[in-house]
């Protein structure tokens, strides 16, 4: 799916080897790769052109370590430098005020309800009381949103159904607040155009009415070109103090984030992940540079794991495949969390150089073949599965049988799970790290390159 | 106001836009340069053409240099020829069967426009004497269900709909049913927001065509995908994993009312082949438009000063 940007640059560089310095010209050719991968990635392509030019001053002259590659090197400027522009010290919110306001300001469905609702549950658990404010007077049904949404969290809401004057919603939240004790309140505002300049000049007198110490513009990840856009409009007309990127979750590499970041200047402050309501971090700029940049999540993958693979299972595997006791039981209870963790190609394609496997390998073909061991091994008694040694040629043309494979087949998959057992016997640091995050990868992956 | 003056109001920013770089281009340097067709690919990149589409523009223009010398018009030309190459297929318009109602299901990734688009296909059949039902199958967000009731209400069509946190493909089940018995010619099924790399809900989807499917054969008729204007390259992956997980009929860009330019269709209707059917041009009901390929793809490069707005 994703190109990978490291591959390419790699055979940029193929000839390269050997070269003490970086030159201008082999710069040049490496660095068009960088500007298609970022615009790819949906970096407004006038951004991804000064980053280039930045990157390109700083590149030029290195010294090629020899013990790497130069791609690397050039990735590693690249990368540096993404991590330092995208990153920020003042991500906090500030929340000196009393009562604090915030709004939350974007495009039609960008996600700022259910992102007044995150941050709602996110600011209670650090101990403020929060108001969400609904100041969505055009859509259809907003307000019952952000309501179910309160109901949902235990967290009161204001609104006023059918009062279509924000301005007057919004004093009557603030006397609200100031009755009932609420010391945060969350405005979440309705989606605009950024070029509607009516709505927009709406927004400015509620932000002139409520002094708000944060304006946070909320951007979905796979927004485009028009990202640049969108941000300068609104910086302009109210000064944003920081943004929301929402639907992370999905594959987008978000390079929009590039795009918010130079334009505003102003620090993105959290990150949507997901469709419930815990689902809501902190912006973490490292991660943002790999994804942009197509080389790979593995912080994504390990805590994908962590959360489909029970920890105490894990390390009570870890220690069988250590010792060699390793069954097909156990290769059975793999493979099931091998499923819960999604498919294969989404798990292959968060790690490093793993867009260029999916290029190479058909991953469907091996999740079908994933199946078919797991047929096979449920075909077996426990015994059996316990003691693989004990099949006999009868016993493995019943086998065969009771789950509609040959037998060359079944033969194949006890080679080959004897191999995976001899290999385990062998390396047992090396599995140690890979079963922390969550062991049944490693084995099921030997297990399908065995078969290749 | 006609289709093409809509669709041209609602280009306008775009167009002029992207003409005036192009001119400046080809105004600014005599010869085609490697730099000026550079500058070429960034415009068009810059209205989300995609890297593939951009690319193959920014080669034919080159070639056209060379056997032809230079000119003003060409690059327009040959772009835009390009591109309603890439766009005229399939059938346009919503498919309407003989007998029975014709299910339109409409989906895609969160906070698109599914709920607002469905309504608008209600009230387009509506307009031209058909009757319609909408089926609330988002029983996920929050007050989807509401909203789309409002609708129904504003827009006087009837709405089937069930509990929060129901079986969406139950809703399903009871919307065709109903249609079927009050003879409705079309319904328009409001799926939940998901996005393209959650397999259980793509999986849930595929759940609910099947559901569908067996009470009425060969439902549903039109899977609509709902692709935002605003959206990058990720639009391709979103159009590429729905076709996989539920064959998509068409395309509905929607929010193009925007600076926002949508280019990123073109690439996905080079690459899998499904037509775009509708765009939206704004919240009111009626800004749902028919899509004319020839219209898009000229409003989209026309020379604004050659052909008076």
């Amino acid at each position: 799916m994703f190109d990978s940007l490291s591959g390419k640059l790699q055979s940029v560089f193929k000839n390269l080897r050997g070269l003490g310095k970086i030159s201008e010209s082999n710069v040049s050719d490496s660095l068009r790769e960088v500007r298609l991968a970022l615009l790819d990635a949906d970096v407004n392509f006038k951004v991804a052109r000064d980053f280039i030019e930045r990157v390109k001053e700083q590149a030029i002259g290195q010294k090629v370590i020899q013990s790497i590659q130069p791609g690397q090197q050039i990735i590693k400027i690249i990368n540096d430098e993404l991590v330092g522009l995208l990153g920020s010290t003042n991500s906090a919110l500030d929340l000196s005020a009393d009562p604090s306001c915030l709004m939350l300001v974007g495009l039609h469905g960008s996600g700022k309800t259910t992102s007044s609702g995150k941050l709602a549950r996110l600011l209670h658990k650090e101990g403020r009381s929060p108001l969400l404010v609904a100041c969505d007077v055009y859509r259809p049904a907003a307000m019952d949103q952000l309501l179910t949404l309160g109901k949902q969290l235990g967290l009161p809401v204001f609104a006023r159904k059918g009062e279509t004057d924000v301005l007057r919603i919004a004093r009557e939240a603030m006397d609200e607040a100031r009755a009932t004790g609420r010391n945060t309140l969350i405005f979440d505002t309705a989606g605009r155009l950024q070029i509607d300049e009516e709505l927009v000049q709406e927004l400015v007198r509620l932000r002139d009415l409520v002094k708000p110490r944060e304006i946070l513009l909320v951007l979905d990840a796979a927004t485009g070109q028009e990202a640049v856009n969108v941000a300068t409009h609104f910086d302009q007309a109210l000064q944003v103090t920081g943004s929301i990127l929402t639907r992370l979750d999905g594959d987008a590499r978000g390079g929009a984030a590039l795009s918010l970041k130079t334009v505003t200047g102003k620090p993105i402050k959290f990150v949507g992940v997901g469709e419930k309501l815990e689902d809501f971090e902190p912006f973490h700029p490292e991660r943002m540079a790999s994804r942009i940049l197509g080389m790979g999540d593995v912080v994504s993958l390990v805590e994908r794991a962590a959360e489909a693979v029970d920890m105490d299972d894990a390390k009570r595997m870890e220690e069988k495949m250590r010792k060699g006791q390793f069954t097909l039981e156990d290769f059975l209870d793999q493979l099931r969390q091998m499923k819960k963790l999604g498919s294969l190609e989404s798990i292959v394609g968060m790690l490093p150089g793993g867009a260029d496997m999916l290029k190479q390998a058909d991953l469907s073909k091996g999740e079908k073949e994933f199946k078919r061991m797991e047929g096979m091994i449920c075909a077996m008694t426990l015994q059996e599965r316990r003691h693989p040694q004990i099949l006999n040629a009868k016993r493995r043309i019943r086998i065969a049988k009771g789950s509609g494979v040959g037998v060359a087949e079944l033969n194949s998959l006890l080679k080959r799970f004897g191999q995976m057992q001899q290999m385990m016997k062998k390396m047992g640091k090396f599995q140690k790290m890979m079963s922390k995050m969550g062991g049944g990868g490693a084995a099921a992956a030997g297990m399908l390159r065995g078969g290749r | 106001m006609g289709f093409f003056d809509r669709l041209k109001a609602g280009l306008q920013r775009t167009q002029s836009k992207l003409v005036h770089e192009i001119k400046r281009i080809v105004t600014r340097s005599p010869k085609i340069t490697a730099s000026s067709l550079e500058e070429l690919e960034a415009a068009l990149i810059a209205a989300d053409l995609g890297m593939q589409v951009t690319q193959r523009i920014v080669a034919a223009v080159g070639k056209a240099y060379e056997s032809q010398g230079r000119g003003g018009a060409d690059i327009l030309e040959i772009a835009s020829r390009e591109v309603a190459a890439d766009l005229t297929l399939g059938s346009l318009g919503l498919k309407k069967c003989e007998q029975g109602p014709t299910v339109v299901s409409i989906v895609g990734v969160n906070g698109t426009g599914k709920t607002t688009t469905a309504a608008k296909l209600g009230r387009h059949v509506v307009a031209r004497g058909d009757t319609a039902m909408l089926a609330a199958c988002d029983t996920f967000r929050a007050a989807a269900i509401e909203q789309l009731k409002l609708w129904g209400e504003r827009l006087d069509l009837p709405v089937v709909s069930g509990a929060y946190g129901a079986d969406p493909s139950s809703v399903a089940h009871d919307a065709v049913r109903s249609a079927v018995a009050r003879e409705m010619s079309y319904l328009f099924i409001d799926t939940a927001g998901r996005l393209h790399t959650k397999q259980n809900l793509m999986q849930e989807l595929q759940k609910l065509h099947r559901v569908i499917g067996k009470q009425l054969p060969g439902a549903p008729h039109e899977t609509l995908l709902i692709l935002d204007a605003t959206t990058g390259m990720n639009a391709m992956n979103q159009a590429r994993e729905f076709n996989k997980a539920a064959p998509l009929t068409g395309l509905v860009i929607t929010k193009l009312d925007g600076t926002s330019k949508g280019g990123m269709v073109i690439a996905i209707q080079k690459e899998l082949g499904v037509p775009v059917k509708f765009i939206g041009l704004g919240e009111q009901p009626d800004d749902l438009q028919p899509f004319v390929p020839k219209e898009f793809a000229e409003a989209l490069f026309a020379d604004p000063e050659a052909k008076a707005v």
